[in-house]
């Protein structure tokens, strides 16, 4: 489910990345063009996924043109689930 | 060991007097040798020959020169990782012009900051020619006031390439003393300073440096840090180029996403020296996955040598320990303390000697500005040397009174070399605040011992982040444009962090409205504008942001936000962090 997958998602960023934990993040927010994750934090989130999710996002695609959004990133994930 | 054969630089590039004398004396001595080689995300490696690099920066030099632009006259370079960017700086070079690197617009920063930070960068340094892509013109045509100094916008599409490179000749009249190029910090702030330095300067600073090194034929370097840093443009481009040693060049951009592609580059080119910042060294040990390791044989590294930010003992363990199991080797860890306006290198350390760690007690630090051993029951840090300084450069360690301080005394670390800063480009009343006696005032706080220097914090209230410097002013004015904030009533400083190797960025603010509670979700909202505004407006990402009541903010006796007090007050009231 997209939505569980997009909670997980809004959860690690919000506790682990900017590690404000009572920091709502909505699917359709911007979060990379933002800068509420910035470029020292994406291979953390990349590395997130491949645990959690057992899905590879490879570097290259670590850029706003793949996602930019949870709920892109969420349908990314359960595309290559 | 290298540490047996002569330095390459003085010896094999003759005593060429410009730049870009050096340049054709390499290629004409080796003109096939590969000096450069470009890495990509998704292309093939770029090996590029010192006849290609001479050819193709003439290329940029005849069309300075068709478009009028005069020897003495600064050209702006706005483009990215690539080749276009290192001919570009030598054409410039080439043709006796001034080239200054600036950064290039991220995904993060809003296209009207930028725009505004490339106007003041224009008023200030005056130039007569910017070179970009074709895709960026209208984005630096915007940026061009109708008074404006620039006389021509060169676009990278525009270059011809004479077939023969065989007379090509720089120049002439142009002196040592002659200014070869400008280097600027980021930021609102940065831009005002431009280091302007001298032929002649350069040379000093890479002979010494190449010295303190143990430079040899054998060495290859291998880089991924920005060319408009002085770190990424001394260590990571100009050494290597200048002194026939090959460069291997990644993209900043690429290895934040990617930064086993480094470590890789290192194994198959047999790297050897790499500069890096403190914050790498973590990020490397946290954020590689094993699969990325694969193969990868790190025993031709000498040294990777830490520079450009508070550097810590832990994250050279951290480092050596995920990264020995790969061939790398203790004796590799380095350090060194440098700066725009020396060039580069003041210090070097773990060339001739592991570095060496200095056990001080934290209260001896803090309170009486001794770096003295530590009492039974006092906190220890395990300060890192920065070397000995080089041996063109002399270190001194001044009281406020710029009277010398005894050794283990805290102080302000003043410099003395022949690689100084011309001075700061068209800011005469900047260079002379700058420097005492003949002194450049650094504005860092160190020690010496033992003829080695450490480097403790810094008298400016400057944040570095990731080897970047940020100025604290420029984030304030950003988050001062809040709807909400009192106006002026805000401090940005920066506080280490001990997992990530950096500082991380804290805004404190004081809300407008008196009955608003900083936990209140409107207050939240607040706080999400000062991030967004910050983020696009300095490309500084913050690390937290603490909404205050009126009055929470200490201030100096003249009335301003007095940094490094509200520092100091926001740590003693964060629960999660400790010294």
């Amino acid at each position: 489910m997209n939505n569980e997958t997009i909670q997980v998602l809004a959860a690690h960023i919000a506790t682990h990345i900017i590690k404000q934990p009572k920091r709502v993040i909505t699917p359709d927010e911007k979060i990379l063009s933002s800068g509420l994750i910035d470029s020292f934090s994406l291979v953390d989130l990349s590395i997130f996924i491949e645990e959690h999710f057992g899905v590879r996002i490879a570097d290259t695609e670590l850029n706003p043109e793949t996602f930019d959004t949870l709920a892109q990133l969420a349908g990314l994930i359960t595309q290559r689930q | 060991m290298p540490a047996q054969i002569e330095p390459t630089f003085p010896t094999q590039a003759g005593q060429a007097a410009t730049v870009a004398q050096r340049l054709l004396d390499l290629a004409k001595q080796a003109p096939e040798k590969v000096i450069l080689r470009l890495l990509f995300n998704q292309a093939p490696d770029q090996p590029i020959t010192y006849a290609e690099l001479l050819q193709r920066s003439n290329g940029y030099a005849q069309a300075l020169a068709g478009a009028g632009i005069q020897p003495g006259e600064v050209v702006i370079l706005i483009l990215q990782h690539g080749a276009d960017l290192a001919y570009a700086f030598f054409g410039a070079i080439l043709h006796g012009a001034i080239p200054s690197i600036m950064p290039f617009l991220t995904e993060k920063l809003s296209p009207e900051q930028y725009r505004r930070s490339l106007a003041a960068l224009f008023e200030i340094c005056a130039p007569a020619a910017v070179i970009t892509y074709p895709e960026f013109e209208s984005e630096v045509r915007q940026a061009i006031s109708p008074h404006a100094s620039i006389r021509t916008l060169l676009l990278s599409s525009q270059i011809a390439w004479p077939a023969e490179a065989a007379e090509i000749t720089p120049t002439k009249g142009i002196q040592p003393a002659d200014i070869v190029l400008l280097q600027h910090s980021s930021g609102t702030t940065g831009l005002q300073k431009g280091v302007a330095l001298s032929h002649q300067a350069v040379f000093n600073q890479l002979e010494s440096y190449s010295r303190a090194l143990h430079l040899a034929p054998a060495d290859v370097i291998v880089s991924w840090l920005p060319l408009y840093h002085d770190m990424g443009l001394i260590a990571g481009f100009l050494l290597p180029i200048l002194s026939s040693i090959p460069l291997v060049l990644l993209s900043p951009f690429d290895w934040v996403r990617a930064p086993y592609r480094m470590l890789q580059a290192i194994s198959q080119y047999q790297g050897t020296l790499a500069w890096l910042p403190n914050f790498a060294y973590n990020f490397c040990a946290q954020k590689i996955r094993p699969r990325d390791l694969e193969g990868v044989d790190l025993s031709s590294w000498r040294a990777v040598i830490n520079c450009s930010e508070p550097m810590y003992y832990r994250s050279h363990q951290l480092f050596l320990e995920r990264f020995a199991p790969y061939g790398f080797r203790a004796s590799a860890l380095a350090t060194c303390y440098a700066m725009a306006e020396n060039v580069f290198a003041v210090t070097q350390g773990g060339i001739d000697a592991p570095v060496t760690i200095d056990p001080v007690s934290q209260r001896g630090l803090l309170i009486d500005r001794l770096a003295r051993p530590p009492q039974p029951g006092e906190d220890v840090i395990s300060m890192l040397s920065v070397g000995r300084p080089i041996d063109n450069t002399r270190v001194r360690i001044l009281d406020e009174h710029h009277h010398d301080l005894a050794e283990r005394s805290l102080g302000e670390i003043a410099l003395h070399s022949d690689c100084m800063l011309t001075g700061y480009y068209k800011r005469p009343d900047l260079t002379k605040k700058a420097f005492a006696g003949g002194w450049y005032l650094t504005g860092d706080l160190g020690y010496m011992a033992d003829g080695e220097v450490y480097v403790t914090g810094r008298k400016k209230d400057l944040i570095i982040v990731g080897g970047k410097n940020v100025y604290p002013q420029d984030l304030e004015g950003l988050a001062s444009e809040v709807a909400g904030i009192h106006p002026g009533r805000v401090a940005a400083f920066g506080v280490p962090n001990p997992d990530t190797g950096t500082e991380d960025v804290v805004i404190a603010a004081e809300l407008e409205d008196q009955n608003l509670d900083p936990e209140d979700p409107a207050a939240q909202a607040i706080a999400d504008e000062i991030r967004q505004r910050v983020t696009r407006g300095s490309d500084v990402v913050l690390r937290y942001v603490k909404l205050v009541r009126r009055g929470w903010l200490l201030k100096t006796s003249s009335g301003k936000v007095a940094r490094s007090a509200n520092r100091e007050k926001y740590l003693s009231e964060s629960d999660n962090f400790s010294l």
